[in-house]
């Protein structure tokens, strides 16, 4: 718990960092390597443009769906086959690197999940705090 | 190690239907959803050729299915193997309780060989584990969410796999009726005799049961390592081979290699996917030491050598229930193209 805290102040700062003197939206890197999200744990500020970059090292596809719970239950039972329509619904496929820009207009407690079949239970689940 | 012949057979729990099915993995549904049966394969050594032996079963149902089973080598030969070699193993170890009929029941990866028997595609890759797994996805596969990593896991050690997709459609087209299996058999020169139990648990979670009975015949009784025990594995059965189970396997198409005399063993396998961490690496001769290289438990795997005068042959016998309710192996849906 002590590393996902200081994993999430460190990508706040980094997220800070890369502000300041910008005119471009904030930008997180993901990296999905073994079906595991790396950092499964982010901060960012809300009202501020953030580009999420998906970076999927696997040779098989995921997604990056980021919303609150109920969100999640919908796309448990979901059927649409890709995600791109939404910035916070996207399809990653296999060995692609894909850049997604989300305003957060309030602050929250998310999470960031792959819907694929057997994916969320194997893991792909991160936690995403918006200031 | 003069001979060592290595049995590899996981039954189907279902004793109303034909079931042996591919001998290393768990069946990936459209859904995702995995069955949980028990498999079969069958896997040799002789005078330094290994011999491998598994089966595809038809099991009713539509689509294409396929598997990806992790190699030690590059094979020489893939055909259609013999009718009952897997069916007499099992027949040798559990014969009164069971029906035995019903038993019956990335970049780019280099392909080195691709045939067609019946209604199953077969190619042999090569390639590291994305490589691979790239190989899969772009033709259709739907790797479940451990699949990089399992891949990685035995491209560390021998980056080949044989791919093989079934296409349910194309067996009902051919007559084959549910229980029909499709038998393949691999020759593959190795020096590097070990078993693939990882696979079985490919995607499982945990919590997840895998079940497979492992035959062995050896020469002289083996050393396994992990040593059966208190690790998911028993020893069901350790005896010298009787002459007629040996007659009987000799008699299969393509079996005659079978050695006058050898060593029967039969390791059954229970145990929760998340356990399912190794693989089973075998001492043919009983008086060395298997690899811990070769057992997944880590290592720098040592450099490939080719055969020397003992030539290694593997067979391999693929006939996997392709029907995602009544089927295991390390098989998994193809996705419409």
């Amino acid at each position: 718990m002590r590393q996902l805290t200081l994993l999430a102040a460190l990508a706040t700062l980094l997220i800070g960092a890369a502000g300041c003197g910008s005119a471009g939206p904030e930008r997180v890197t993901i990296t999905i390597h073994y079906s595991s999200f790396d950092p499964s744990a982010l901060t960012v500020p809300h009202g501020v443009p953030v580009t999420f970059v998906l970076v999927n090292q696997d040779p098989i596809d995921h997604e990056w769906m980021v919303g609150d719970a109920a969100l999640h239950e919908r796309h448990r039972h979901g059927t649409e086959p890709v995600h791109g329509a939404r910035p916070t619904e996207v399809t990653v496929p296999a060995g692609t690197t894909v850049e997604t820009t989300v305003t957060f207009d309030r602050a929250a407690e998310l999470t960031y999940v792959c819907h694929l079949p057997r994916h969320e239970a194997y893991g792909m689940v991160g936690t995403l705090t918006v200031t | 190690m003069r001979r060592l012949l290595t049995v590899v057979a996981a039954m189907a729990a279902l004793l109303v239907t034909a079931a042996p099915a591919l001998a290393c993995g768990g069946l990936i549904g459209p859904n995702g959803a995995v069955n949980l049966l028990r498999t079969t394969t069958f896997a040799g050594y002789h005078d330094g050729v290994e011999h491998h032996v598994t089966a595809f079963q038809f099991a009713g149902g539509g689509g294409a299915f396929g598997s990806i089973v992790p190699l030690p080598d590059v094979p020489t030969s893939v055909e259609r193997g013999g009718d009952w070699t897997l069916q007499r193993l099992v027949r040798e170890t559990d014969p009164p309780q069971f029906r035995l009929e019903a038993a019956a029941a990335a970049g780019d990866a280099e392909v080195l060989l691709q045939t067609r028997i019946d209604a199953l595609d077969i190619t042999i890759l090569r390639g590291g584990g994305a490589e691979v797994g790239n190989w899969a996805t772009e033709h259709g596969f739907r790797l479940p969410p451990d699949a990089p990593e399992v891949l990685d896991f035995y491209a560390d050690r021998s980056p080949i796999f044989m791919a093989a997709s079934f296409d349910a459609d194309a067996a009902r087209e051919r007559g084959q009726q549910v229980g029909d299996g499709t038998p393949v058999h691999l020759t593959i020169p190795t020096d590097d005799p070990w078993v693939p139990l990882r696979i079985l648990g490919l995607g499982k979670v945990a919590g997840e049961l895998v079940q497979a009975d492992l035959y062995l015949l050896t020469d002289a009784r083996p050393n396994l390592l992990p040593q059966p025990a208190d690790n998911g594995l028993t020893l069901d059965h350790s005896a010298a081979a009787t002459d007629s189970l040996l007659a009987d396997l000799r008699s299969d198409k393509g079996m005659e290699w079978i050695p006058a005399s050898a060593w029967l063993s039969k390791v059954r396998i229970d145990t929760d996917a998340a356990q399912l961490k190794f693989d089973l690496a075998i001492d043919p001769t009983g008086a060395g030491t298997p690899s811990m290289v070769d057992a997944g438990f880590g290592g720098t795997p040592p450099p490939p050598t080719l055969p020397s005068g003992n030539l290694l042959i593997l067979w391999l016998l693929v006939a996997v229930g392709i029907a995602i309710p009544t089927a295991s192996g390390v098989a998994f849906a193809i996705r419409p193209r």
